[in-house]
């Protein structure tokens, strides 16, 4: 058996790297386009327009399960391990939809639709990632694991 | 528009989709191996050659149409490489329809070669490239997808699946079927890697589950493998042996590159390419006699027929409930027994539902002769749902 490839971290540019500082500080920080609406992932200029789009906001944390997978073998070497997980989209209150993990849901308990919230792994003293975790009904709102 | 000149297809090649590759090969030499059988196949000569369509290739990673050109000793008047992934050999046809119908050339190899090189002395076994480029240094997907492990395209189909079982009515047992009954077909294809063994709904849906909710006989078996067709004009093709093949329509649309960024999960772009090539043919959806629609998942056809226009909007499971799509059946669909049941030949894969409906409609596709057909319809599907092209094809 070989050894466990190392986990996919993401490299972050110039352009993206407000986005995992505030991960790191557990902060969602949402990239504005030029006429101030959110989108997803970070870009260098505002996608549909190409005008510049330098400010950004700080989402919720909250949004809905659009869809996801359970992922059973590791479609990929480095998360052979890891299998069973679940990779999901999540549609955020505020528009956007990005890639995630969800954690600390059993998988068979995982439904499109359900109400989820980030919560952000420190996954070394250099990177943060988000990833999310559902809602549950008259629990406070962690600061993050 | 089409200067008075039409394109037609007319040799095709395709090697057995295999495992493990025997006989290994370099890119140029799979490219020109498939050239020779492709033009023999047509009666025509290397030097009436005066187009390269192809991908990079291991040995010609850049400049690959004049590496091409220069391998195979000819001078050719276009030359291009296409990226399409799933949707290259579909891209490939229009492409090289497209320019001959320009004027810029009269005849095309679009060729996949997709067999692994001789190892190399001293260097270390590749490993395959599950990244996807997602690797490379600043590729957005490298941040914002891979490290969750959205990476294979198994995932990015799978949420697809998941979404449309969510927003629409699907059972897996009729996704099952699209396996099986392709598995039918492909017990008669002598080039189908799966020719001996039929399967049952009960095999599809008790194989294992590999991301919910597809299943292993619901993604295709990754194989090498080649093919590839002669593209040139319907004049010259008429004076080869085979029924000439026009390209009489096609479209393509790409609206992203990672599922999480399209924009539907549900509504793939096959939507705008099958409406352009619908119109550009002057042929109705109902006309079609044959089609062969890019089978990667059970999943990438229902939602294909669907937004192909062969039904309303979430009908496609009923749609696939209510025909048979043997080819002995009312809708015959992927009469070689599509990918899933052929294997795919990597970047050929693609290429064998061209060769389907062009066998077909040359009538030479022997037990699973759908019978006399005249208009076929060809889907490409690349990336993750990413970018789709649609051609129809006629005989002339």
């Amino acid at each position: 058996m070989a050894e466990t490839p190392p986990r996919i971290l993401p490299s972050p540019t110039a352009v993206t790297a407000p986005f995992w500082e505030a991960a790191r500080e557990h902060r969602l920080l949402l990239p504005l386009t030029d006429s101030g609406e959110p989108y997803f992932y970070p870009r260098a200029f505002s996608p549909g327009s190409l005008e510049p789009g330098t400010e950004w906001v700080e989402a919720g944390g909250r949004g809905v399960l659009y869809s996801y997978t359970v992922d059973r073998r590791g479609t990929a070497p480095a998360f052979v391990a890891r299998a069973p997980y679940v990779i999901g989209i999540v549609e955020l209150e505020e528009g956007p939809r990005m890639t995630t993990n969800i954690v600390e849901c059993a998988i068979e308990d995982v439904r499109i639709g359900m109400a989820v919230e980030a919560v952000y792994e420190d996954v070394d003293e250099e990177v943060t990632l988000v990833q999310f975790r559902p809602v549950r009904l008259g629990q406070e709102t962690p600061e993050g694991t | 528009m089409r200067n008075g000149r039409r394109a037609a297809i007319s040799g095709t090649a395709e090697w057995v989709p295999q495992r493990r590759w025997d006989t290994p090969m370099f890119g140029l030499e799979a490219y020109g191996k498939l050239a020779r059988e492709a033009l023999d196949d047509a009666g025509m000569e290397l030097g009436e050659i005066d187009g390269i369509l192809c991908t990079r290739l291991g040995d010609a990673p850049m400049f690959a149409p004049a590496a091409v050109a220069e391998y195979l000793g000819i001078a050719t008047n276009f030359g291009e490489v296409v990226d399409l992934g799933g949707a290259n050999a579909t891209g490939m046809v229009w492409r090289a329809a497209a320019a001959i119908e320009a004027g810029v050339c009269d005849a095309c190899l679009c060729l996949l070669p997709s067999v692994p090189a001789p190892p190399q002395p001293g260097a270390s076994a590749r490993t395959q490239n599950w990244m996807m480029g997602a690797d490379a240094w600043g590729a957005p997907h490298g941040q914002f997808d891979a490290p969750y492990g959205l990476i294979n395209p198994n995932s990015h189909f799978a949420m697809v699946a998941q979404r449309y079982m969510y927003e629409y009515d699907l059972e897996p047992r009729t996704l099952a079927k699209i396996a099986v009954q392709g598995r039918e077909n492909a017990l008669l294809n002598p080039r189908a890697i799966f020719r001996d063994q039929p399967i049952t709904i009960e095999d599809v849906l008790n194989s294992p589950m590999v991301v919910d909710p597809l299943h292993l006989l619901e993604i295709v078996m990754p194989c090498s493998g080649g093919a590839g067709v002669v593209v040139t004009t319907l004049e010259r093709a008429r004076r080869t042996g085979l029924r000439p093949v026009v390209v009489s329509g096609f479209g393509e649309h790409i609206t992203h590159k990672s599922i999480t960024y399209a924009p539907s999960l549900t509504q793939i772009p096959i939507v705008a390419a099958a409406d352009r090539a619908f119109a550009m043919a002057g042929v109705e959806r109902e006309a079609i006699e044959v089609a062969s629609m890019y089978d990667c998942y059970t999943i990438t056809v229902l939602v294909t027929i669907e937004d192909s226009g062969f039904c309303a909007k979430g009908e496609g499971a009923r749609f696939v409930e209510e025909h048979d799509l043997r080819f002995s059946g009312d809708w015959p669909l992927n009469t070689h027994g599509g990918q899933l049941g052929m294997g795919q030949g990597g970047a050929a894969g693609g290429m064998s539902h061209v060769v389907d409906v062009v066998t077909q409609l040359q009538g030479r596709a022997g037990r699973r002769q759908v019978g006399s057909a005249e208009r076929g319809y060809v889907t490409g599907t690349g990336g993750c749902m990413s970018e789709q092209v649609a051609l129809v094809l006629e005989g002339a």
